[in-house]
């Protein structure tokens, strides 16, 4: 009987610990490391708290007038109903245009070489416009079937009349309840969806 | 909106009779309304189809205005009857406005420019092609009188939500009255098979052998291996423990705004890549910033009541959830107040400080899919993170994944030539040197 006694003593105890280290592991919370200090950088990672920045926050904007490396162009029309109308009536899509000349010297390319590529825009559409605007620009995306967004014209829409101006306008500044693209899709990119758009509105009208 | 009406029908359908009758009798009407549309088209003008008219509001109108909260546009619920009565203006000017606002502006109507202020001068859409018949059927689905869907709702996802709980609750409780009965028999038939065996006058013997434990020591085989069994028992668990320090594979915080990649990823089908933009062009898989999540939630305010009953099972209000955005990101219902606050995401996915990962380098570049690993994402309702991302699992990616080649100009030379050294039809991401030290560390 003493012996049975010592016995249980001995299991509960070991059940304890078992039962302590199960428990001890928890998905809420990191797991231990080694050597932190060879795991967390001494540099400033992505969206880190800081005290070295008066808001606490690593990420900062880029001081006033700061511009982008390469290839850079300002869009300078405001978003005004003025400017909307403007870029509308006069806003051309450059890829459209011939390639300048002093980059037909550097790289040796016909200046005429296409390029507006549906093979780049089709994808960008798809996957930031389509949820809405659906796969044929028809207005009927998958948010719009759902009933999650209501109200999203079809791009062959008679009041509204997009052009290329208008259609970059757009995804620059964002239109009513439609927001700015302009951080998601550079220069570029941009351009390359404006020519997306423009054929599906062409499919459209057919 | 649209699940409410399906679930009064749900209700109504316990009284089939009434449900016939109105069938029938919406039959008749339609009937009617299209003889009278044969005969009378001035009359019908007066009349509107309210069922037309929601689909023609929710097709052109509902980008900007809601039925009962304004947004980009005033609210209009009973416009016609609050513009008569407050205004004194006709549908005539309703249709004018409607057709071309610009235009009736330029006119120098007075209201039309009042309103065009009131509203931050945002100029409205021109719908030319509305006709006056789709306008007065709008204007009947305006005047529909507000539905009072919450009670309904509100009692039918509760019992929705409840009834699997209370299920398992009485599973697990009956599951534990069973075993205390078994306990308690087999206790009650050891005492009466004690009672008869004293009864009987048996005595139960208990041998006084050696303890189970001196014997055990005498037995040096049975010592030895299980000592053998122990050592290689304690030194498996002991690996296993110091191999998975540092992995935080299912790690799953609690972040400090609940946002359900079911539901987005999952449910609506959002592309990964429309709110992780960056992980094309970048090293880093950004962290949204909250001006992504207002390009949707500037028009979704509330969720939809089925979505708002899903919640329940998971014990969130997606209502409040959304709010919390609002607040961090300083927006008021129209517009935004300036005054925003950083959300404090907790970071899921960490690799140490001395290893290198670029995302767009295996987004864009060698086209792997999000969830390859990041695990069924779209079905996640709590983000965890379903790779060890140790090295051992990068490693072995790199040794089974084959090359994207195809139409890859970049790799046309270099696949040839390396296939050449290797003897192989396909390259494998380490035959690339996918498995270089300073591709990673350094």
């Amino acid at each position: 009987m003493h012996i049975n006694m010592k016995t249980s003593l001995k299991y509960s105890l070991a059940l304890v610990i078992l039962v302590g280290f199960v428990s001890c592991q928890k998905n809420s919370r990191p797991n231990y490391q080694y050597m932190p200090n060879m795991y967390e950088s001494v540099g400033y990672e992505a969206y880190q708290e800081s005290d070295a920045f008066a808001n606490g926050i690593e990420a900062q904007l880029p001081a006033e007038g700061t511009i982008p490396r390469g290839d850079f162009m300002p869009y300078e029309i405001e978003n005004t109903n003025a400017g909307y109308d403007y870029a509308k009536a006069n806003l051309t899509n450059p890829l459209a245009d011939p390639i300048p000349l002093d980059i037909v010297d550097s790289i040796k390319v016909d200046p005429n070489t296409p390029r507006v590529d549906y093979s780049v825009g089709g994808p960008l559409y798809s996957i930031y416009c389509g949820i809405c605007h659906g796969a044929k620009g028809d207005g009927k995306g998958k948010l719009v079937q759902r009933e999650k967004i209501l109200g999203v014209p079809s791009y062959d829409d008679a009041g509204r009349a997009i052009t290329t101006g208008s259609i970059y306008h757009v995804i620059y500044y964002g239109k009513n309840t439609m927001g700015s693209y302009a951080n998601q899709l550079n220069e570029h990119e941009r351009w390359q969806v404006v020519a997306y758009v423009e054929k599906l509105k062409a499919d459209l009208e057919k | 909106m649209k699940k409410s009406y399906q679930s009064l029908e749900v209700n109504s359908t316990n009284n089939m009779k009434q449900v016939i009758y109105r069938n029938l009798t919406s039959k008749i009407l339609y009937l009617g309304f299209i003889l009278l549309f044969t005969f009378s088209t001035s009359l019908i003008a007066q009349e509107g189809d309210a069922a037309n008219g929601k689909s023609l509001f929710n097709a052109n109108c509902a980008a900007c205005h809601k039925l009962d909260r304004d947004m980009t546009g005033p609210m209009l619920r009973n416009v016609e009857a609050r513009l008569a009565e407050e205004e004194g203006l006709d549908r005539a000017w309703i249709n004018a406005w409607i057709k071309n606002s610009a235009g009736l502006i330029k006119s120098g109507d007075t209201y039309a420019n009042k309103v065009y202020n009131e509203w931050n001068q945002t100029a409205m859409t021109a719908f030319p092609q509305l006709s006056d018949q789709d306008i007065s059927d709008i204007l009947a689905y305006t005047a529909q009188p507000k539905p009072e869907p919450v009670v309904v709702n509100g009692g039918g996802g509760e019992v929705v939500s409840k009834e699997p709980g209370v299920g398992n609750n009485l599973i697990l409780g009956a599951l534990v009255v069973l075993f205390g009965l078994l306990a308690l028999a087999l206790i009650l038939v050891r005492r009466t098979l004690n009672r008869f065996a004293e009864a009987k006058g048996l005595e139960v013997v208990k041998e006084k052998g050696t303890p189970i434990w001196k014997a055990f020591i005498q037995n040096q085989f049975l010592v030895l291996v299980s000592a053998i069994f122990l050592l290689l028992a304690s030194g498996y668990f002991v690996y296993g423990y110091l191999m998975q320090v540092g992995v935080d594979q299912g790690y799953e915080p609690v972040q400090p705004i609940h946002y359900s990649h079911r539901i987005h990823a999952g449910d609506n089908a959002i592309d990964c890549k429309y709110c992780h933009s960056s992980a094309r062009v970048s090293k880093h898989s950004g962290i949204p910033s909250l001006n992504i999540c207002m390009n949707c939630h500037k028009a979704i305010a509330n969720v939809a009541p089925e979505t708002l009953a899903e919640g329940k099972e998971y014990g969130v209000d997606y209502d409040a959830e959304i709010q919390k955005l609002y607040d961090a990101v300083g927006w008021d219902g129209t517009g935004y107040t300036g005054e925003s606050k950083p959300v404090k995401w907790i970071r899921i996915h960490n690799l140490p400080d001395f290893a290198y990962f670029n995302h767009s380098q295996h987004v864009s570049v060698a086209g792997v899919e999000c969830q390859t690993c990041h695990g069924p994402v779209e079905e996640m309702e709590i983000m965890y993170q379903h790779a060890p991302l140790t090295m051992g699992w990068c490693i072995n990616c790199h040794r089974e994944t084959n090359v994207k080649v195809k139409d890859n100009e970049y790799y046309t030379k270099i696949h040839e030539e390396l296939s050449k050294k290797y003897g192989v039809d396909q390259l494998t991401a380490a035959q690339m040197g996918g498995l270089e030290c300073g591709k990673c560390h350094y």
